[in-house]
């Protein structure tokens, strides 16, 4: 909301002299925020002018209708001669008064003027719109002094079009509606300054009349709780609307309309009270406030023609038929608290007004605003809330407007059907802020702050007496408050709303600073503890960390290749993405991982090694939706496990990915690629790091999208599959646009199980028996199967194991290979015999020979 | 015994004329420092201290001195095999050190050499950052506690004293999960686990909730759809704003230094009554010390402990949170949101290991 200090002033003995910058906290220490305060006085500078039209010379010939002026600027110029000045605008003639600016002044925009030559005249000078000014963003022409205003050539223009003032851009919470008004500011101003304040909402105004203003029938009371009108008669078509109230609707960026209307936008702007402005005279009958029907239809103010839900309100004109609502509902002629409508509202000719002022259902004007996409000032109030006082006052201050700026009549007849129920008082402690706060706040300072903001405030014995105020401030005694919240307070409903009020006017910058001893912890979670563990090696193994976004698109299953029942096909879906391209979540990492790669690619890098940790998302098919559940209590643990049951489940991954090398060449030698190899590898890692010993680790060879189906391994811990590791496609990497040999790895961590508690070997101090030993066989064996069975078949004595040569070779035949290993004996309690030694292999190769036919090379 | 039938000759017995003894001793010393390493040195040895050597052949002779001559010479040739050894084990040690210097000199490398044999990996940022903050209220006795990214809506909201018509809804710019009454939605900010934490554990609670958030922003150079936050609750019997604000205090000094404070804006949170933004000053913002903007906070709103099964009349508590993105963005001096999220490793490999 902008809202000039001129006006605040009115209602709020701020100090003649209150620099921006103390106003800027004065308005944060109450939890304003304050967008933007500008002293218009700075912004233009150099003279700024009335100035008189006294000839107009039409200039043709170019492009457009040029105007070479001769203005009176009085002895502003110097002279007093007549200034020159060439202007583009028309909406103007001989004898208006207009704002000039002089040679040497300067715009906002630092637009300094200066005496030119232009279109084949002399111009000194410019004569302003408000755009130029900054006073707004009328540019269909220039200012043109209203008849009414006593300024004379040569004054200084600024105060006559508002240049004088400060305005203050505030930015307000969702829970205050009050403070969306010149009244509410005002209000909170006087808090901070302490100084006096007279609230317009509070003025005394007529009640209603035996007679109505006009017929009007509220048909839901909850809905519409309040309703009050008043007519007035023979208004002046032409009158318009006074400069000043013209300029502050413009300072709050509400366009000029007419007399009646801007009339109703400045009592909203002023007490917040939002209000519409009927021709009386396009009224055929009674006004029926009532929800609309399913499916009716009307046209509101911006020409946009809405059709209707139950749940809209809307004011119907009685007097037209309509058949879908049944006899005497009327046909909507105004979507209530949100928008009038066309055929009611006021126009040139209008010279019967009836003004309403009601109070509605915040929750149903927020749902209609939301259904309609219509945030209009009106509905922006309403949904905050609205003080349901203010009607009356608000017809009262509009009637005066119009009766002294439009003539007209004011009808002696006042409308007010009033359903609105008193407030609940609140009971609090009087000692509740102390205790929540820290800060021993006295009652008596208590109850002056309530009643500052605008609450009744009655004393009484503490029905809490006993508690024990166990929080470390002294209990403030046993008075208990009985609190009744002023009517423009709808937020304040529980006692911690009242403890905010006192703390926010005694000051949050006067609550202590005490830190709190939380009882012991116990710790990262082994799980916690792991996925740090686990980001940490990989950062050290140069891998680079990448947070990516989830979002993917529906096609990149198609690219990843994953077959038509792969799980990962079924993604959760948001109903309102960011991209239509990619409203899925992933379900695996490689998607936007491999985004990542490429787009580092696409930078110039080309040796990557890139990780993530991070959820994926897999929908619960036929989940349906989670129960109902109130908050009124807390759900049963039954209810909330049903309402979990429903969520996606949503395990955390570790996934890498690599491309180009991952040793660089240097001056040591080659470098070497990354591949399919290290993939596997950072699996191992991971695993290991999670706490696994080897023995529970198995890798073997599979077939998984987007892996090459001969370069994929399956990663196992006990018989569970973890992930898997290996080298992309090379489908996927042409369709990704990946280097070659591209590779992957990715793990589900959450499906890794706890680490156990690891038992010590024996460490021998015996010396062990060193013996290497090469075996022939298929190539197709598995390495690690074959290693299995050596370690099966050598027993106990068997140290380690360490497979350092593979190699194949036409001596060996096709489709055979060699693997070299070496094993290290060592007994822990004797130094082995050869003898014993050689046995001890000799039953190692003898298992690996029965089990996978192989052949001891060399033997 | 008659010394007159000694075979004494002296022709036989030269070499052990004094003078003879000290030309071996002069050519030894002279030899041995012309010998130019250890092993010249070695080369030499035979030959003035070995078996023919002239002060081994001069003691042979000692034997056809008469007994009465046989001390002196003998104690001639001993000085003079002494002054040998002498003179070789001196001139041995010069060389030996000579060679060990030449050596250490010959052995020289290039030590600036550069020797990336593997990538440079990096932690995100974020990522330590976090780990940076959940240790520091580890260490004050909290534990972490954590929650689905998509979440209900019930806890996202509902719980959180935000009713389905509540205007706050719509300034959390949600994502919804399709359909979209499904009462799921991408977490708008970790709050939820507070929800989550109520419902599962019973007070005292200190815990801090970090995690990824989501909110429909497109992505600029100060917004992401995706990003992270740190939120801490507490529960407590006689919890006070003084302890969010001593707690903040503290943290706060533990994150900017110790000159860093932090200052309170009363503010709205439908979670939180009374509520508050916070911002900390920062005494070494690269653009000079100032107040920066940093999270919200209040003391829990006693709706929120009724609907989470806590009663408010004994336990109170507070909560505070923080955009961890935005944090790094200052504290770093990042300028724009867009490095955080694109995955650039120049970006990322500027942190390092971030420990």
């Amino acid at each position: 909301m902008r809202v000039s200090v001129s006006w605040l002033r009115e209602y709020v003995d701020l100090p003649a002299h209150l620099a921006p910058a103390d106003l800027e906290q004065a308005l944060v220490d109450l939890g304003i925020e304050v967008e933007s305060i500008v002293d218009l006085g700075a912004t233009v500078t150099g003279s700024l002018v009335v100035g008189e039209v006294r000839e107009i010379e039409e200039l043709t010939g170019f492009k457009k209708p040029i105007r070479f002026c001769r203005v009176d600027v009085g002895d502003a110029n110097g002279t007093g001669e007549l200034q020159e000045i060439v202007c583009g605008a028309r909406n103007f003639t001989v004898g208006d008064r207009v704002v000039v600016i002089l040679p040497g002044g300067v715009l906002p925009g630092n637009f300094t003027i200066g005496a030119r030559k232009t279109y084949g005249r002399n111009s000194n000078g410019m004569i302003c719109s408000a755009k130029e000014l900054g006073l707004g963003d009328d540019h269909s022409g220039i200012i043109v002094l209203p008849e009414s205003s006593p300024a004379k050539p040569g004054d200084d223009a600024r105060p006559v079009v508002g240049l004088d003032d400060v305005v203050v851009e505030v930015e307000l919470t969702p829970d205050r509606g009050y403070q969306m008004s010149v009244r509410g500011i005002a209000r909170e101003l006087a808090h901070a300054v302490g100084v006096p304040f007279r609230d317009p909402g509070l003025v005394p105004a007529p009640g209603a009349t035996e007679r109505p203003a006009y017929p009007v029938e509220v048909r839901d009371t909850v809905g519409c709780d309040r309703f009050a009108a008043r007519m007035v008669r023979g208004v002046d078509p032409t009158a318009p609307s006074p400069a000043w109230m013209v300029q502050r609707l413009t300072t709050a960026g509400i366009r000029s309309i007419s007399l009646p209307v801007d009339i109703t936008n400045y009592v909203m702007l002023e007490l917040g009270q939002p209000m519409h402005a009927f021709d009386a005279d396009r009224v055929a009958g009674t006004l029926v406030v009532r929800r609309a029907e399913p499916g009716e239809k009307l046209t509101t103010l911006d020409g946009v023609t809405r059709t209707l839900a139950a749940e809209d309100m809307v004011i119907c004109d009685a007097g037209l038929p309509n058949p879908l609502a049944g006899e005497g509902a009327g046909v909507p002629i105004s979507l209530a608290a949100v928008m009038g409508g066309e055929t009611s509202e006021v126009v040139e000719g209008t010279t019967n007004v009836l003004f309403e002022a009601a109070h509605w259902d915040p929750v149903m004007v927020g749902r209609t605003a939301r259904r309609h996409k219509l945030f209009s000032e009106a509905a922006k109030r309403w949904e905050r809330g609205v003080d349901p006082a203010l009607p009356l006052v608000a017809i009262e201050r509009a009637v005066r407007l119009l009766v002294e700026h439009g003539g007209g009549t004011a009808g002696d007849e006042i409308l007010d059907i009033d359903h609105v129920r008193p407030r609940t008082p609140i009971s609090i402690p009087a000692d509740l802020p102390s205790r929540r706060v820290g800060v021993a706040y006295p009652p008596a300072r208590v109850v002056d702050l309530l009643e500052q903001v605008g609450c009744t405030v009655a004393s009484g014995a503490d029905r809490l007496a006993e508690d024990p105020g166990e929080v470390g401030v002294p209990a403030g005694g046993t008075v208990a408050l009985t609190v009744t919240p002023p009517t423009w307070r709808p937020d304040l409903t529980d006692p911690a709303d009242l403890v905010e009020e006192v703390v926010r006017l005694d000051g949050y910058d006067r609550v202590p600073s005490v830190l709190p001893v939380a009882p012991a912890g116990r710790g990262l979670t082994g799980q916690q503890r792991r996925r740090r563990a686990v980001a940490r090696t990989l950062a050290d193994q140069g891998y680079v960390e990448v947070l990516s976004q989830p979002f993917v698109a529906p096609e990149l299953a198609d690219l990843l290749g994953l077959p038509a029942d792969d799980p990962r096909r079924r993604a959760v879906r948001l109903a309102n993405p960011l991209s239509e391209e990619e409203p899925l979540l992933r379900t695996t990492l490689l998607g936007p991982l491999l985004g990542v790669l490429r787009r580092n690619l696409g930078r110039g890098q080309r040796d990557l090694a890139l990780y993530e940790i991070g959820a994926v998302f897999h929908p619960r098919p036929d989940a349906g939706t989670p129960p109902h559940m109130g908050v009124e209590h807390p759900p049963s643990d039954a209810e909330f496990a049903a309402a979990d049951a429903v969520l996606p489940d949503q395990p955390r991954h570790v996934a890498v990915v690599l491309a180009g090398e991952i040793e660089p060449t240097g001056w040591w030698g080659a470098g070497r690629a990354a591949g399919w190899a290290d993939a596997v590898e950072a699996a191992r890692t991971v695993l290991a790091v999670a706490g696994l010993p080897d023995d529970r680790v198995t890798v073997r060879a599979a077939e998984h999208a987007p892996w090459h189906p001969g370069r994929c391994a399956q990663v196992l811990v006990d018989d569970t599959v973890v992930g898997h590791a290996g080298e992309l496609h090379p489908a996927v990497v042409a369709a990704l646009e990946l280097p070659r040999r591209t590779s992957a790895m990715e793990l589900n961590l959450d499906a890794v199980p706890a680490a156990p508690m690891l038992q010590a070997p024996a460490v021998s101090s015996f010396p062990p028996a060193l013996i290497d030993v090469a075996l022939v066989v298929d190539a197709s064996v598995p390495a690690a199967q074959v290693q299995e069975a050596l370690v099966e078949g050598a027993g106990e004595l068997l140290e380690s194991v360490r497979l350092f040569d593979v190699y194949e070779s036409e001596q060996l035949g096709a489709g055979r290979r060699s693997l070299a290993y070496k094993l290290a004996f060592r007994a822990p309690d004797r130094t082995l015999t050869v003898e014993e030694a050689v046995a001890a292999r000799d039953a190692a190769v003898a298992r690996a020979a029965e089990r996978h036919g192989a052949i001891l090379r060399g033997a | 015994m008659t010394y007159r039938n000694d075979p004494y000759d002296p022709k036989q017995v030269a070499l052990l004329d004094p003078a003879a003894l000290a030309e071996a001793v002069a050519a030894a010393e002279k030899a041995f420092a012309d010998a130019a390493d250890p092993d010249a040195l070695t080369a030499l040895r035979p030959a003035h201290l070995g078996d023919r050597a002239p002060v081994s052949l001069a003691r042979r002779e000692i034997g056809a001195l008469p007994p009465a001559a046989k001390a002196d010479a003998g104690k001639r040739v001993n000085e003079a095999r002494r002054a040998i050894e002498s003179a070789y084990a001196a001139r041995a040690e010069v060389l030996e050190r000579e060679q060990a210097e030449r050596m250490l000199i010959e052995e020289r490398v290039d030590v600036t050499l550069p020797y990336d044999r593997r990538q440079k990996g990096a932690r995100h940022p974020v990522s330590t950052l976090m780990e940076q903050i959940t240790d520091f209220f580890v260490g004050m006795g909290y534990e972490v506690a954590e929650g689905p990214e998509v979440e209900l809506e019930w806890t996202n909201f509902d719980a959180l004293n935000i009713p389905p018509d509540h205007p706050a809804r719509g300034l959390m710019d949600t994502f919804h999960v399709a359909p979209e009454n499904s009462g799921m939605v991408l977490r708008t900010h970790t709050s939820p686990v507070q929800a989550r934490t109520m419902l599962t554990r019973t007070p005292p609670i200190y815990v801090i909730c970090p995690g990824r958030v989501y909110r429909t922003d497109e992505l600029d150079a100060t917004h992401a759809p995706v990003f992270h936050q740190v939120e801490g609750l507490v529960v407590d019997k006689g919890i006070t704003m003084a302890h969010l604000r001593g707690t903040l205090d503290h943290f706060a000094r533990a994150m900017f230094g110790p000159e860093a404070k932090t200052r309170f804006r009363p503010h709205y949170f439908p979670f939180t009554e009374p509520s508050a933004e916070f911002d900390v000053w920062f005494p070494e913002h690269r653009k000079g010390p100032q107040w920066v903007e940093w999270g919200g906070c209040g003391m829990v709103n006693p709706r929120v402990l009724r609907a989470c099964g806590i009663d408010p009349e004994v336990y109170s508590g507070f909560a505070f949170g923080m955009g961890i993105d935005r944090t790094v963005m200052f504290r770093h001096g990042v300028g724009d949101m867009r490095d955080m999220v694109e995955g650039d490793v120049r970006f990322t490999r500027a942190f390092g290991y971030g420990a």
